[in-house]
């Protein structure tokens, strides 16, 4: 039982998750991870940064079963039970389905599925991340990219599953709005294993409380510091502003 | 839609003012008052053989429009047999539909089966191809996330693959409503004992073409209307499907 006792209590329902590389990956012939263990906390949001194309895409693929794990590797969640059905993926684009609309998406799960929809709870998750009722009936053509991001949050959470993947969530969205979905995730997601991949030092900083940087080629991950407190984090706190700037330092550094 | 009638206006009125001019003989070409005096002379007649034809490129729309849609699920759905039907699938396209028109009237007979089955296969492909087309490339991310939530493979085919590719479905169904006459006329021209190719062929035997152009000004109406009607159709079906030049989108 990898990575148990580092955390103490939220582990205890949620579990985390340990991927085992000990000969790396590659892909297409090209060596894209290198050797790593590494231990994903239960109940904890954990940031991984790297520029782009140092395979933190893949990793997170590998957590989400879309990537076959190579010979030797596995991905392990920490009870011991297998990941597949408890993992809800959130990526880059909102991934919406434009033919059905905002409550259609949101209970997408079940109908791929093939289970009769929970719409009393799915109004609930339109509440919870902030679209009024009358949006709906919408169709993902009609909303704004900040509204589409909402209600891919809403899908993401409707899942209700403990291992929670994201893959750059936000990055499609502008600034402000960014910072909002920042806290607004973080609050809803607070309790479940978040597993964030992200090339922005900030958003890394604000809601992770484990930060790694895929660096080298082929990368291996390299735990950070992170700062003191509990996310969201304020970003104004010049301690997180300043790290900010040692962390823009380090990825400069990993892409060179 | 005005302009284009007022379009249509002007080039009547440039022929008649041709044919007044040049005194061409009206059996080489007849001016269109000829043509308009034609078609209520021989109303009864043209209107039976207009609705076989209608008959015919309507039966060959609905046969090769699911003929060209199931060919795509299963192209989709079953990997071993995409070997094999794919390149009889560009096989029967390197043939010309018109070389075996013939084949077809020997086969089916003089009525309406040759015309529908022409029809029907002049249809197929461009249905089958611009579904097949439009199920493969459906957003990877989409079918990531269908995969994470469990869903199995013939559910992401059939609530992913193809409500993605409705949109690339309705352009193959545009083309094939655009040449769907196409096959029931030559049909009709090859061998037929009715319907507007027949009449067209029958009246250019006897010099009448004033009745030909007449025919053929019903056949243009009856292609129009049919487009028209499946444009309509699919956008009504289909209505999230972006359409950058109709609509200017206000997002409130």
């Amino acid at each position: 039982m990898p990575a148990k006792g580092t955390v103490v209590l939220p582990s205890l329902a949620i579990p985390g998750f340990r991927i085992l590389l000990p000969h790396g990956l590659s892909l297409g012939g090209r060596p894209v991870l290198g050797a790593l263990d590494l231990a994903v906390p239960g109940g904890r949001t954990t940031a991984l940064l790297g520029p782009s194309g140092s395979g933190k895409s893949t990793l997170l693929r590998l957590v989400a079963g879309l990537l076959t794990v190579p010979a030797g590797g596995a991905v392990q969640a920490g009870d011991g039970a297998p990941l597949a059905g408890r993992v809800a993926y959130m990526a880059q684009q909102d991934l919406l389905a434009p033919w059905r609309d905002v409550l259609g998406n949101i209970t997408l799960g079940a109908h791929l599925r093939g289970e009769a929809p929970d719409l009393p709870r799915a109004r609930a998750m339109l509440a919870e991340v902030g679209l009024a009722p009358g949006d709906s009936q919408k169709r993902p053509a009609q909303l704004s990219g900040g509204m589409r991001q909402r209600v891919a949050l809403a899908r993401t959470l409707m899942e209700d599953r403990p291992l929670v993947l994201m893959d750059e969530p936000f990055s499609a969205v502008d600034a402000p709005t960014r910072h909002r979905m920042q806290s607004l995730s973080a609050r809803l997601l607070a309790g479940r294993t978040v597993l964030l991949v992200t090339h922005d030092p900030l958003e890394a900083l604000r809601l992770a409380d484990r930060i790694f940087v895929l660096s080298g080629s082929p990368a291996v991950p390299v735990a950070v510091e992170v700062p003191e407190g509990a996310p969201p984090r304020p970003a104004g706190d010049p301690a997180l502003l300043a790290a900010q700037a040692a962390l823009l330092e380090r990825l400069a550094e990993a892409v060179a | 839609m005005i302009r284009g009638f007022l379009a249509a206006l002007g080039l009547v009125l440039l022929w008649q003012g041709f044919v007044w001019l040049t005194e061409v003989p009206p059996f080489l070409l007849p001016a269109p008052s000829r043509v308009a005096f034609a078609l209520a002379d021989r109303w009864e007649s043209i209107l039976d053989h207009a609705l076989i034809t209608a008959a015919e490129i309507l039966l060959g729309l609905a046969l090769g429009a699911l003929l060209g849609i199931a060919t795509a699920l299963v192209l989709v759905a079953w990997r071993e047999g995409r070997r094999w039907l794919l390149p009889l699938l560009l096989i029967s396209q390197a043939i010309p539909v018109f070389a075996i028109a013939p084949l077809l009237t020997l086969w089916l007979g003089f009525g309406m089966a040759s015309k529908v089955a022409m029809a029907t296969l002049i249809i197929f492909f461009p249905v089958a191809t611009a579904f097949y087309d439009g199920l493969r490339r459906t957003e990877p991310g989409l079918l990531d996330l269908a995969t994470t939530m469990g869903a199995g493979g013939l559910s992401t085919l059939w609530r992913v693959r193809v409500p993605a590719a409705l949109p690339s479905l309705a352009s193959g169904l545009r083309v094939a409503a655009a040449v769907a006459p196409i096959g029931a006329v030559v049909g009709e021209w090859v061998g037929a004992s009715a319907g507007l190719g027949y009449l067209m062929l029958h009246a250019n035997g006897r010099s009448q073409t004033d009745v030909m152009f007449a025919a053929l000004f019903v056949l243009m109406l009856m292609a129009l209307a049919l487009w028209f009607a499946t444009d309509w159709l699919l956008r009504r079906a289909i209505p999230w499907q972006p359409d950058s030049l109709l609509t200017e989108k206000v997002t409130t």
